[in-house]
């Protein structure tokens, strides 16, 4: 089981934790003037790096809150945990 | 023949060649349907210059790591069509390979443990009759019958109110299934060529012409992707992507233990799949990690939440110890059904996001897929399960739908 370090409540176990996918997603601008080959982009895909990946977890037992994560998908090691609304280079200097 | 009687290791069944400058097509992933493909070119298509190119050992990835669960009961057309079909070459696939498999149709039972389980239950039953494969609704006294070491009581926290039994369905040696296929299409001319691995797509003016790889440059008249969880990593090499996350999913085996379960049992809600495997191990899973990974391995929670899951339904597992649990790297699109077709690369084929069940489809993507190549064009069977859906819309929402959430 993964230990991840909440921004607000310290480090606890994965199963206090719910799980959000890719981080950094925003939503379209100007929807409207979005084709559907850009829609199917924004709501059917999202990268899959092997290697680090900026990810969105919710701590679903604790504070509730979202926040972010740096997390290797070959390792599971998590490199940087930082609240929603920071940027990750804000965070994790050099990495 | 004893169940738990099998004939003796077979020695190498396939050639073992140095890879050709070129080939009329290029296969990368030597896993179940890599190997189907081939065997599919070289057998409907008449095309044998063909290369499996794999990075690891053949069949060594999901091939090797799932719980072998064959069926075609999917709620919807597109799905029952080409599990069906898939199904139907399961039927006769020892006799056309000329090799054993133990494939075993001791029937699939999905239990409802809610009303509207039973609800979905009966209406999968109902659209699986109308695409003709073989459904029956079953009771929990049925149930206790196909099943006897089933807990039917209604004191526990998810009683079971029935289920929907596939008496086709059942389940296969997932081994002897890839060295089935890799011996026919080595013997039809197919190059099987291990440890080596993809690094990069030769692309000129949008089409593919050749992959780079350890063991150096192969030309290629077509290019065919088969690398599930790994599908992601190769597309980003040739510039697309494809709309697929790459989850652990966990399986494990208990000691051997006698012949007790008699079928193969799945349920979605309480969430575990059960059935014993030839030799007497229970084979078990349950769903995917929640998290991306390329690791081959999962958290423990969610073995334990299975576990307790098989103990109530089963009070005998109770005694059972486990043996071994393991991970394999899954291939999710957001609608829980595969893709299958043409790539934005012209003469670069994609078929992946069989998510938690591509060892059922084996034979039928790779007849599927084998056509797709040669033809430059979808089968009838996946031409519902090309990219294009993402961008129309008409998707083809397994979720939930399938018997089991993925």
């Amino acid at each position: 089981m993964l230990i991840i370090d909440c921004p607000n409540c310290g480090p606890r176990p994965e199963t206090e934790y719910g799980y959000g996918g890719q981080a950094h997603v925003a939503y379209p601008e100007d929807p409207h003037a979005l084709t559907d080959e850009e829609w199917a982009q924004y709501l059917f895909y999202r990268d899959n790096p092997k290697g680090d990946y900026a990810e969105r977890w919710v701590h679903s037992a604790g504070c509730r809150k979202w926040f972010n994560a740096v997390r290797d998908t070959r390792t599971y090691e998590i490199s940087a945990v930082y609240r929603t609304g920071e940027t990750r280079s804000e965070t994790q200097k050099g990495a | 023949m004893n169940q738990r009687e099998l004939p003796e290791h077979p020695d190498f069944l396939w050639a073992n060649p140095e890879p050709k400058r070129s080939y009329d097509v290029v296969i990368v992933g030597a896993g179940g349907h890599g190997l189907a493909t081939a065997y599919y070119l070289a057998s409907k298509h008449g095309i044998t210059n063909v290369a499996v190119l794999e990075r690891g050992w053949i069949a060594g990835g999901n091939m090797a790591r799932n719980t072998t669960i064959i069926r075609s009961n999917y709620l919807w057309d597109e799905s029952a069509a080409i599990y069906e079909h898939s199904l139907k070459l399961w039927e006769n696939l020892e006799e056309e390979l000329g090799y054993d498999v133990f494939f075993s149709q001791r029937g699939v039972l999905n239990l409802a443990h809610t009303l509207q389980d039973v609800r979905d239950s009966v209406r999968r039953v109902e659209a699986n009759r109308l695409n003709g494969v073989d459904a029956e609704w079953v009771d929990p006294q049925q149930v206790k019958e196909l099943c006897p070491i089933i807990n039917v009581g209604d004191d526990i926290r998810y009683p079971v109110m029935g289920g929907t039994y596939q008496p086709r369905a059942g389940i296969a040696k997932h081994d002897w299934v890839a060295w089935g296929y890799a011996r026919r299409a080595s013997e039809l001319g197919v190059d099987i060529i291990q440890n080596c691995e993809v690094t990069g797509f030769v692309i000129d003016g949008g089409r593919v012409t050749g992959v780079e790889t350890s063991r150096g440059r192969i030309n290629a008249g077509k290019v065919a992707l088969c690398a599930a969880g790994h599908t992601s990593v190769l597309s980003e090499l040739a510039g697309f992507r494809v709309p697929i996350q790459s989850h652990p999913l966990q399986a494990l085996v208990s000691e051997l233990h006698e012949i007790i379960h008699p079928t193969v049992v799945m349920s979605n809600h309480v969430h575990v799949y059960v059935s014993q495997a030839h030799k007497g191990e229970l084979v078990m899973g349950a769903g995917i990690d929640s998290y991306n990974g390329y690791g081959q391995r999962g958290s423990f929670h969610v073995i334990e939440h299975q576990m307790s899951a098989a103990v109530e339904l089963f009070p005998a597992f109770s005694r059972a110890h486990l043996l071994r649990t393991w991970g394999g790297i899954v291939d999710v699109t957001m609608d829980a059904s595969p893709v299958m077709g043409r790539s934005p690369v012209d003469g670069m084929y994609v078929n992946c996001g069989w998510g938690t069940g591509g060892f059922k489809a084996v034979p039928g993507a790779g007849f599927a897929y084998a056509h797709t190549i040669a033809t430059d064009e979808p089968h009838e069977l996946n031409r519902g399960f090309g990219l294009d859906r993402f961008v129309s819309g008409a998707l083809i929402d397994e979720h939930g739908a399938a018997a089991v959430a993925h």
